[in-house]
């Protein structure tokens, strides 16, 4: 019954919060250094991380699909299978699961550390809302750079799978013949339907992370605990949220 | 430094004078199982020293939280001239700082940021005048050097009067201190005291303050409170406590130590 009404209380918290940080919006362009420090910290220090794996991902993708058409002699289509997996489903939800790992934790963490500190009661007493100064320059700006760091992991991952199918023997599918798999099947709408499922994800991530952090109360033990139920939240709302979305998606597709 | 701006014409605080009284009438607030105030009433006098007493965990700090809106009562009400502390009306009007215990700077700020976001958040002017607004505050309590360091290179006394200084520059008409001389040394207790009387001498601010050193209250205090268990059991002028009838006051204002049958073996 307890952990039911902590689950409730979380969901109203974050909602409570959804509502009062878009209520700040209007004061986003007196507060461009804070919304440009969250983008640099939010897009361009996850670059590296979101390049590294996606390549990977692309690679892997190509080589077990390509261990498994060679039965068949399909290894063609291993362009379009890449192609469609990444821009999909595995780039957007991997660039949201980093996010979750590299920036979510992060925000919970400085939130989680000021809210123990009576930095966020300060910030009260001042009439200075929270919500405005330091969770909607975060929400607005990591939807500007979702679609940024999904459109550079589907990249990265098309051309991982691409060096793979080169160079792998049993595989060797020239780049040429690769991407013109991938050309043929994905489409425009696809890449926006991946896009829409990273601002999503993202959303949420930032929303739940600084929901959390906000809600802490107690020392040290309690920030670290906040960090570990932020993280935790967000990938299983991730992996949740995946699955509806799509569907969604998918009915509006066709 | 100190005295030129004490006596320049150009307060740094607000000009007019609006201190605000102050009313606590029958909060009740429990935390779980444990109840901290109870039915608890207070008056302060609009430009008054007030200093309220009490053991640890008496609920002191809890009605600084209520008197600033930060707690929501279980029974009762906090006035703010005659408004309910929690409206917006209150939130938006009346200026009231809280000098923190621990000061509870931001610590990613440095000490001149830490005191110009209120100005900034609430556009009080431009850069140029936030900038002689902060350093007056500063200056007035001897940080000058100060400005450009962060929280974490501050001594716990400067970290008091830098939390001082970031109320000052609120302007405010209602400042609230908790414990402002815990952990400092003499030398230092007695000048956060004399900045404490001083302020309200010059700019007739409302003034509560939480503590429990006895010289504080006994020195700059109007009146003085003590609260034990929940409730006001004396409230008086600081003379009133040089000889206390109530032996829970005098038990409390002046403990002895007893070698031989010590408390914590009671």
């Amino acid at each position: 019954m307890n952990s039911i009404r902590s689950v409730l209380e979380g969901v109203g918290s974050a909602l409570i919060l959804l509502v009062r940080s878009i209520s700040h919006v209007g004061t986003l362009t007196r507060q461009k250094a804070r919304f440009i420090e969250q983008c640099y910290l939010i897009g361009y220090t996850t670059l590296p991380i979101v390049g590294i794996l996606s390549f990977f991902i692309g690679s892997v993708l190509a080589l077990q699909s390509g261990y498994s058409m060679q039965d068949f002699g399909t290894q063609q289509f291993i362009g379009a299978l890449v192609g469609l997996s990444m821009v999909r489903e595995l780039g957007p939800m991997m660039v949201a699961i980093l996010l979750a790992g590299r920036v979510g934790s992060a925000i919970t963490a400085e939130l989680a550390s000021m809210k123990v500190n009576q930095e966020v009661d300060a910030l009260v007493t001042m009439n200075i809302a929270p919500a405005r100064i330091l969770v909607m320059p975060r929400l607005v700006a990591v939807l500007f750079m979702m679609p940024v760091l999904t459109v550079i992991a589907n990249l990265v991952g098309w051309f991982g799978g691409s060096i793979v199918c080169k160079y792998t023997g049993f595989i060797s599918v020239d780049t040429q013949q690769y991407f013109q798999a991938l050309r043929h099947v994905v489409k425009f709408k696809d890449v926006i339907d991946g896009i829409i499922k990273a601002e999503i994800f993202g959303f949420v991530v930032v929303l739940v992370c600084s929901s959390i952090g906000l809600s802490t109360r107690g020392g040290p033990r309690e920030i670290g605990a906040a960090v570990t139920k932020a993280v935790v939240t967000s990938l299983v709302l991730i992996l949740v949220l995946d699955y509806f979305v799509t569907k969604i998606l998918l009915a509006l597709l066709s | 430094m100190f005295n030129q701006f004490l006596n320049s014409e150009e307060p740094v605080v607000r000009k007019e004078n609006t201190a605000v009284g102050v009313s606590v009438q029958n909060v009740s607030k429990s935390f779980k199982t444990l109840t901290v105030l109870k039915d608890f009433s207070l008056n302060v006098e609009p430009g008054e020293i007030f200093v309220l007493m009490g053991p640890s965990g008496s609920g002191k700090s809890v009605l600084l939280r209520h008197i600033i809106g930060l707690e929501t009562p279980d029974a009762g009400r906090v006035l703010i001239n005659g408004k309910d502390a929690l409206s917006e009306d209150v939130r938006d009007h009346v200026r009231m700082a809280l000098v923190f215990q621990a000061g509870a700077l931001f610590n990613s700020l440095s000490v001149y940021d830490n005191l110009a976001l209120y100005l900034r958040e609430h556009r009080l002017g431009n850069e140029k005048q936030i900038k002689d607004k902060v350093m007056q505050a500063l200056c007035l309590l001897s940080l000058e050097g100060a400005a450009k360091k962060y929280p974490s290179e501050l001594s716990g006394g400067m970290k008091k009067r830098v939390a001082i200084a970031r109320a000052l520059v609120m302007e405010p008409q209602l400042l609230l201190y908790d414990e402002p001389t815990s952990e400092l040394d003499p030398v230092t207790a007695a000048t956060i005291d004399e900045i404490i009387a001083t302020l309200r001498d010059q700019y007739r601010v409302t003034t509560i303050v939480v503590s429990h050193d006895r010289d504080l209250a006994l020195s700059i205090g109007d009146r003085v409170g003590i609260l034990m268990d929940g409730n006001l059991i004396h409230v008086g002028k600081p003379d009133s406590l040089t000889n206390p009838t109530d032996k829970r006051v005098s038990d409390f204002l002046y403990p002895t130590v007893d070698l031989k049958n010590p408390r914590f073996k009671k």
